[in-house]
This record gives structure tokens, C-alpha cells and sequence, in this order.
């Protein structure tokens, strides 16, 4: 009787355990496929990019658009260098994060340590209005604010800088910082603060030497975000900076340095701008493309060090 | 099955009333796209025209002159507004697919150059003004202001009718200038030189305002130097930089869009163009058109 009783059981376990092995199965095969299905996607936006790009470049020459200094398209005799471009999206790029990074990290710092819940429910939403705030908008304000006040601070004749574009992207990008570093901060277990309380560590050395660091992912994560935020940033860009073609650099003492005090052109501005009325299948139109395929690796190239950073992080907190 | 059946019920009735907003209403819909110069200009006129027949709703969005001559190719507005000519090439691509292009001039405007008001050089010919924007001329100072500076050259983007205009007819397609400033639009250009003491640049003598000083442009350095904002010199052709104004349609106007551009050209139309800034047609242009309708079998 026993006997039987027992195996009974142990039958119906092997039942449950197999269809809760199934059900296992189909979730995992389907996280990877849609893993998977975004990696197709990006590849695809590639192949695609790189594809309609193929004629400019088999027929100009990758290193013409890599290093060349000439952008122009229309002219009788055509120049397709893009350097000054993708130097250009570069600067204001790293410009815009150099300004909101502490910024956005210290207010989600503040947001999430320090400010009480009112004064936190108060200024949340009115950062999350900053960042519905529409390009253009802030384009406009870069064109008739913050340009003549650059203009004036720097004694430059005109504000259209690179360093309008980035205070311009800077503030966009915050909102997208300081929301995402906000919710890594509030996610550190408050375990955490009270064993660095309890073996006496004050506030201050709570936020920056365990907090921070245990939210250090979801920072870096924002940072990415906000930084690419920057980069495919165009309507902004395309008015604040004043689009010239030339290269963002100067000597400083003998040495190159990014010049942020004259007037750049990005990679988006160009493709807003000439993408609007260039004839279907030529040469400028394909050449667009190429921009844009430059624009996604160099994204890809700053997405994969931060990644690189990360981990290397991690590995050695560990 | 309830629920799908009040979905469908709700954007059945919704599409109706969509439909019979449209119909019960008898009128029709124009649709204009184009030149960021003449943008100002079609909403004073589709406004005045709405005023007389409300019946009939035109739509006026700019873009630049390429972004509406592009539209028009693939027939997708009624009007493209251009301040440059359509090119051989547009003309081709659009009859590949279908669309027969009618050209009617409906317009001038001068072509402002442009410096900040304390700037003192008053005078410059149509060579000074090459080599000012090819980056021959880099400093003031070759012009006869000793302590301005660094020229600032200001350039609409390559998208603008202007832009092709002034590249064609003063740079004769060579470069511009190393740091040539691209705006995206006549008021970019104006606050950017109305707070610019080095700046210079160019666009339709209707943004002209008191922020920005128009030069006065000779064909050569013994002149004379003619000023753009007198409609006189526009009409005898003594400005240098005048051009044109384009309405280009697909086919053989007809019904509303036909009255529109009649009223266009009329006297009323003309009264609208003068307040915008831009000049009447002369003699010769009014003959063009003629030609042109007298060939459609319009007059």
C-alpha cells in the first residue's frame, strides 16, 4: 500500500515538475528571441544605414569622409569630409555632460538623501515638465537668451558657439540624469545607510562612499542615456550653434584643444538640415547617409566604453 | 465581442462626422509649402483670401524653397512657393511621375545684404560682396571700418531658395566662406546680426527692421549704389539682387486653386504684397504669366 501511495506522489511531483519545466522553458526561449529580435533590429538599422551609404563611399572613399575637411555637397567640385562634423558632435556633446552631470548627480543626490517628501514631490514633476519641453523651444531661448549673454560674457561678436549648444543640451540632458540616478539612489537598501550610520560614518560619508556607489550602475546608466541625449539632439543644436563647417579646434599654449568659444556644425544638424530637399538617389542624398551611419558607430563606440568602464568597476569594487 | 462592437460603433460614427464636417461645408482645401521668404507673404495673402471666401481653408507651411519644389514633383501640395527657379532636373523628375509643372510669377522681393546698425560701411559692390562671402575678405578693416573687427558672415542652409539665389548669382558657385554661420531661417539671420557688430548677411527686404542696416549695392565700385528698400529700384532693375517670387502648380489650375491665384495677382493680392514687403510685378512678368495662362487656354 505504501508503496503504491508513494509512487502516486512521487508520479504527480514528476507531472508538476514537468510542466513547470515547460512554462520555465517558454519564458527563457522567450526573453532570448526578444533579446535577440532588438539585436536584429539594430543590426538591421545598420546594414541599413551602411547599405544606402555603400554608393556615396565606394565612389568618394571612406577616408575622404573620415578625414576630409570639406563639407560640400552642391558645389561644382563636390567635398564630402565629415571630420569637422563628427569632431563637432563630439565637442558639444561632451561639453553638454561635462555641465550636467554634477548637476543632475548631485540633485538626485539631494532629491533622494536630503529633501524631505514634500519638497521632493514638488520638484520631481517640475523636472519631469523640463524635459517635455519641445526642442525648438529651447533652441529658440539658446538663439535670443543664452547666445547674446555668451556673446557678451566672453566678449565674442556673436554667441552661435559650440558652447551655447552644449549649456543648451546640458539642460536638456539633465532631467533624463537626474530621474534615472534618482531611482538607482532610492534603490540602495537602506541596510545599507544604517550599517555605514551604525559603525559611524556621518551623512556626507554615507552618500559618497556607500550610497553612490552601490547606485553606480543606474548613474552610468542615466549618464549613457543623457549623453546620447546629446549627441542625437538636432532642432537645438541646429539653432544654437550656428552651423559653420570648420574644424572645433585651437592652440591653446601648443597644445590642440576643443574650441568651444566658435561656431560648429553636428552630424544631426547637417542631416536635418540638407536631408529636407536632397535629390532621391544621388550622390549628396547617399553621402547623408553615411553621416548617419557614423553618427550610430559613434554612439556605439561610447555606449561600449561606458560598458567597458562599468564592468571594469564592478570588478574591482569587487 | 460587446466591446469590439462599441469600438467600431464609436469610430464608425466618429469617421461619419469627420466626413460630413467636410462635405457640409462645400469648400476646399489648399495646400501651400515652400519658400522660408515667402512664408510670411502666403499666410497674408490665404488669410485675406479666407476673409473673402471662407469656404475655402489654404494651409501655408514653409520648409524652404527645395522642400517645397520636392513636394510638388511628387504631387504632394497644390502650391510650392519658391524664390529660385525650378531646375531642368526637378522639371525631369517630375514628369517621371506624372506631374507637369506650371510656372507663374506672383512676385519680387530685393535681396537685402545686411550689417549691424553701428556697422559704418554703407556701400559695397556686387565684388566685395563675393569675396566677402568666398572668405577673400576676412577683416573689416579691408573694407574701410578700422576697428571692426573679424567679418562674421552669416548664410541661409542649403535648403533655401535664397540661399541658391545669392550662391548662384553672387558667389558664382564657388565656396563659402571658412566659419560661414548656416541659420535655419530669415529671423535666425536677423537676431543674429542685429546682435552681431562684425556680422553680415542676407535675406528678403520684407524682414528688413530696425535691428539690421540694408547696404546699398553697386554693380560696380564707381556705382551707383542702389538701396533695396525703394520699390523703384526693384522695378527698373537697378537693384542688383532682385529675383522673383514663384507659385509653381501641378497641371492646369482649376476650380479654387485657380481662383486663388487669379486673386493672387490681382490688385488686392498685389496691396498684400506691397504691406509684406516684397514688389509688384512689372510689365515683363505680367506678360510671362499672360503667356502662360493664354497657353493653359485659362484666358
Amino acid at each position: 500500500m505504501a508503496k503504491i501511495s508513494l509512487s502516486k506522489r512521487s508520479l504527480e511531483l514528476g507531472k508538476c515538475r514537468n510542466r513547470q519545466y515547460w512554462r520555465e522553458w517558454f519564458v527563457l526561449r522567450g526573453l532570448t528571441l526578444s533579446g535577440l529580435f532588438a539585436i536584429a533590429i539594430i543590426t538591421f538599422i545598420l546594414g541599413f544605414l551602411i547599405k544606402m551609404g555603400m554608393p556615396a563611399i565606394s565612389e568618394i572613399g571612406l577616408t575622404e569622409f573620415l578625414l576630409g575637411k570639406r563639407w560640400m555637397p552642391t558645389s561644382p567640385q563636390p567635398g564630402y569630409g565629415a571630420l569637422p562634423q563628427v569632431l563637432g558632435t563630439i565637442v558639444v556633446a561632451v561639453g553638454a555632460l561635462v555641465i550636467a552631470l554634477p548637476w543632475g548627480v548631485s540633485t538626485a543626490l539631494y532629491l533622494s538623501e536630503i529633501a524631505n517628501s514634500r519638497v521632493r514631490n514638488l520638484l520631481k514633476p517640475m523636472l519631469e515638465v523640463l524635459a517635455s519641453i519641445p526642442s525648438v523651444v529651447f533652441g529658440f531661448i539658446a538663439l535670443v537668451v543664452v547666445a547674446p549673454a555668451v556673446a557678451s560674457v566672453f566678449g565674442l561678436s556673436n554667441g552661435l558657439t559650440a558652447l551655447t549648444g552644449a549649456i543648451m543640451l546640458g539642460v536638456m540632458a539633465l532631467p533624463t540624469i537626474t530621474s534615472i540616478s534618482e531611482d538607482a539612489l532610492k534603490a540602495v537598501p537602506n541596510d545599507y545607510r544604517d550599517a555605514a550610520l551604525a559603525l559611524g560614518a556621518d551623512d556626507w560619508q554615507t552618500m559618497t562612499k556607500v550610497t553612490l556607489p552601490a547606485a553606480k550602475s543606474g548613474i552610468v546608466a542615466s549618464i549613457m542615456l543623457g549623453f546620447g541625449r546629446a549627441v542625437g539632439e538636432t532642432m537645438t543644436v541646429l539653432m544654437a550653434t550656428g552651423n559653420a563647417i570648420r574644424m572645433p579646434l585651437k592652440e591653446y599654449f601648443g597644445v590642440t584643444l576643443p574650441d568651444y568659444l566658435s561656431s560648429v556644425r553636428t552630424l544631426t544638424a547637417t542631416i536635418a538640415i540638407e536631408g529636407s530637399d536632397v535629390p532621391w538617389g544621388s550622390l549628396h542624398y547617399h553621402s547623408l547617409f553615411v553621416l548617419g551611419a557614423l553618427l550610430f558607430i559613434l554612439t556605439f563606440i561610447i555606449n561600449l566604453i561606458a560598458d567597458i568602464v562599468l564592468n571594469k568597476g564592478i570588478k574591482g569594487g569587487n | 465581442m460587446l466591446k469590439k462592437t462599441l469600438v467600431l460603433g464609436v469610430a464608425l460614427s466618429f469617421f461619419a462626422l469627420v466626413t460630413v464636417g467636410c462635405g457640409g461645408s462645400q469648400g476646399g482645401y489648399i495646400e501651400v509649402r515652400g519658400s522660408d521668404t515667402m512664408v510670411n507673404l502666403g499666410q497674408h495673402w490665404a488669410e485675406a483670401y479666407m476673409d473673402k471666401n471662407p469656404e475655402t481653408a489654404i494651409s501655408v507651411t514653409g520648409g524652404g524653397s527645395g522642400t517645397g519644389i520636392a513636394a510638388i514633383q511628387d504631387d504632394n501640395v497644390d502650391i510650392a512657393q519658391a524664390s529660385r527657379n525650378i531646375t531642368d532636373s526637378e522639371l525631369e523628375n517630375a514628369a517621371s511621375n506624372n506631374v507637369e509643372i506650371n510656372e507663374f510669377v506672383v512676385g519680387q522681393d530685393g535681396l537685402a545684404v545686411v550689417v549691424h546698425p553701428e556697422n559704418p560701411v554703407q556701400e559695397l559692390t556686387v565684388k566685395e560682396l563675393k569675396d566677402i562671402f568666398t572668405g577673400k575678405v576676412t577683416d573689416w578693416k579691408e573694407l574701410g571700418w578700422e576697428d571692426g573687427g573679424e567679418i562674421s558672415v552669416y548664410s541661409r542652409q542649403s535648403n533655401s531658395g535664397t540661399y541658391v539665389y545669392f550662391w548662384e548669382n553672387i558667389l558664382n558657385e564657388e565656396d563659402w566662406a571658412d566659419g560661414t554661420k548656416y541659420m535655419s531661417g530669415s529671423s535666425a539671420i536677423y537676431e543674429g546680426i542685429s546682435s552681431d557688430k562684425a556680422g553680415i548677411g542676407y535675406f528678403g527686404v520684407g524682414y528688413v527692421d530696425s535691428g539690421v542696416n540694408a547696404v546699398n549695392v553697386g554693380l560696380s565700385s564707381g556705382g551707383p549704389f542702389v538701396t533695396p528698400l525703394e520699390s523703384s529700384n526693384i522695378d527698373d532693375g537697378s537693384y542688383p539682387i532682385a529675383r522673383p517670387l514663384y507659385f509653381y502648380v501641378n497641371g492646369t489650375p482649376e476650380g479654387e486653386l485657380l481662383d486663388y491665384l487669379e486673386w493672387v495677382l490681382s490688385a488686392e493680392g498685389e496691396k498684400v504684397l506691397g504691406e509684406t514687403g516684397f514688389y509688384a510685378l512689372t510689365e515683363e512678368y505680367i506678360d510671362i504669366n499672360n503667356q502662360t495662362f493664354s497657353q493653359l487656354g485659362i484666358k
